[in-house]
């Protein structure tokens, strides 16, 4: 039907598949990301260290580079479990301060306008609208986390040889799990805040105290009451422990590993349940 | 005929409060009115058959499926404008009418196209790119009213379509609403508590109060029963009147000085009371149909609604 033919006509042509809808709400929330120069600007910031760290792998296996800057007798940092272990924890920071600027522009505005009963009076379930609005969020996390993670593993592989890759591929193992577990994390507690809070600049001031004042409270009941179980309330504390046992690198934390996955099953529990109680169609005035 | 929307001892619970309770009706016209006082259980009832409510007893189908079953087939068949304001604010009419048409399972290309096409037809056509959150209340409800249309449903729920809206905006989406109907290419259920909008057009209305159905009625049959129904008012000498005028088929009885009230039979001329007061030299200074408006309907089903059905 011509735009200029004002008369309605029904459609009658293909539908697309029901399961892969959800991915047409990840493109509109793309679309919707990289409007922001800011967004933008920052995302290219969080490559900075792993070009950095890919620098460094090169430079620490180019014998003749270093010879050049005189630094052949130098002693360079091992690439092993801690070097992985830094980068996550600066990776993760960054990706923290991603999700607080990207999360609460994800569902926010939905409750905002009250576009629930739009989604969902389409075959379209709740479980497809929150895996479509978290997979934007899971995407943009990972590609500054465990992809480049994985990629100075490759470097590093690729540049010692089948020796170290073959010693080191738990390596591998560790930096995905441990960072894509730290991806779940975040990516589950912001799209749960933000499901909460309507206004999309507290949502994001509540997903920076959550981690931060989380973290502040912690350390204070345990220096308070000389324990620490403060920190079980520090998701910081928790992820590093688990990373501590994966990139086998004692960092100095106090929580048994069994205590921090229980802090993180937790977690995502009450996020999905936090998730569960709002996204609906419409809201039961009791 | 196939009923649009069938409900059997339906029942619908929030917590410990009935909201819904024992409704049980079988709609096969063309628009369906649905009417009651606030908090009458209309916007519930919607929310039922759009599958957003879980059904505590009984069943509720549309074409034939069953809402709680089959509910993502009933969604695809159905077309839903909620009563409050619902859109995305940061988004133009068109991205967002195209991406309701995708999620309504629209290929791509397709969806862009009847996005546009449906903007047109509500008379968006020259604001499609401009976002919504900058829209009048009368362009957002002919937004919703497009993003309702996109996927060309078989059932269009209109809940409170003209809410809000002055006189004028309130005109054209009535005038949009009977453009639909004469189309014939869907059915339309209207939720409204404004009865003119009803009345304009549904051929069928739906009364419900404290949850129940108090009132089924098929206005195209109560319009063609008020035309056989006619009230004169007469001055001078009328006795014998009514013999005279049943001896013609008619049912007449007196309802006061000079005042009658008659059913008339099949076929009866309207002249042929002219004539015989003519003959009886009786003035004849009234003489009307019977007209039940739809509040009369409605006050009367209400008024009768307070022992239920």
């Amino acid at each position: 039907m011509a735009v200029y033919k004002r008369s309605y006509k029904t459609y009658c042509g293909p539908r697309t598949v029901p399961w892969g809808r959800f991915l047409i709400l990840s493109r509109y929330s793309y679309t919707h990301l990289f409007q922001s120069k800011f967004v933008l600007l920052f995302i290219s910031a969080c490559f900075f260290y792993p070009i950095g760290c890919l620098a460094f792998i090169y430079f620490s296996h180019n014998a003749q580079l270093l010879a050049l800057l005189s630094l052949g007798d130098a002693k360079l940092p091992p690439i092993d479990g801690r070097f992985f272990f830094t980068f996550s924890k600066i990776q993760s920071n960054l990706a923290f301060l991603l999700t607080a600027l990207v999360a609460p522009g994800l569902i926010s505005p939905d409750l905002a306008n009250g576009a629930m009963p739009l989604y969902f009076s389409r075959p379209f379930s709740r479980a497809q609208y929150v895996l479509g609005k978290i997979t934007p969020l899971a995407f943009l996390l990972s590609l500054v986390t465990w992809i480049p993670g994985l990629i100075l593993y490759g470097a590093q592989a690729g540049l010692s040889g089948w020796g170290w890759t073959n010693q080191n591929l738990w390596l591998a193992g560790a930096i995905f799990l441990g960072l894509f577990t730290w991806v779940t994390i975040l990516s589950l507690i912001s799209l749960a805040l933000s499901a909460w809070v309507k206004w999309k600049l507290a949502a994001g001031a509540l997903v920076l105290a959550i981690f931060v004042a989380g973290a502040g409270f912690g350390a204070a009941i345990n220096s308070v009451l000389r324990t620490h179980y403060g920190s079980l309330i520090s998701l910081n504390q928790v992820v590093y422990t688990i990373w501590g046992e994966l990139f086998r690198y004692d960092w100095g934390g106090q929580l048994s590993l069994d205590q921090a996955w229980f802090v993180v099953g937790l977690t995502l529990v009450i996020s999905l349940w936090l998730l569960a109680k709002r996204i609906r169609p419409f809201e039961v005035v009791k | 005929m196939q009923p649009v929307i069938e409900l059997r001892d339906l029942a619908v619970h929030f917590g410990k409060r009935e909201i819904l309770k024992d409704l049980t009706v079988a709609l096969t016209g063309r628009t369906i009115g649905l009417l009651g006082p606030n908090g009458a259980g209309k916007s519930t009832l919607i929310q039922t058959l759009m599958g957003f409510c879980p059904i505590s007893a009984g069943t509720a189908k549309v074409f034939e499926h069953d809402v709680s079953r089959e509910t993502n087939r009933v969604r695809a068949l159905v077309g839903y404008m909620p009563e409050n304001d619902s859109f995305i604010a940061h988004q133009s009419a068109v991205s967002f009418i195209r991406m309701m048409a995708e999620l309504s399972g629209l290929p791509r290309d397709a969806a862009l196209e009847r996005a546009h096409e449906v903007l047109y037809y509500v008379g968006l056509g020259e604001a499609r790119y401009r976002q919504l959150g900058t829209y009048s209340l009368g362009m957002k409800q002919l937004a919703k009213l497009a993003q309702a249309l996109v996927h060309g449903p078989r059932l269009l729920i209109l809940d409170e379509p003209t809410n809000g809206l002055d006189p004028a905006g309130r005109q054209r989406m009535i005038r949009l609403i009977r453009e639909i109907r004469e189309t014939g290419q869907m059915h339309l259920l209207l939720c409204s508590h404004l009865l003119r909008d009803v009345e304009e057009t549904c051929e069928e209305v739906l009364i419900l109060k404290q949850g129940r159905l108090v009132h089924y009625s098929n206005l195209e049959e109560e319009r063609r029963t008020n035309k056989s129904f006619v009230e004169i008012e007469t001055a001078g000498n009328d006795a014998g009147l009514a013999e005279e005028l049943s001896g013609l088929g008619c049912a007449c009885t007196a309802t006061g000085t000079g005042r009658y009230r008659m059913t008339l039979p099949e076929g009866f001329e309207l002249r042929e009371i002219y004539r015989v007061a003519a003959a009886r030299d009786l003035e004849l200074r009234r003489l009307s149909h019977r007209r039940d408006t739809l509040e009369d309907i409605f006050l009367k089903a209400i008024e009768e609604g307070h022992g239920g059905l």
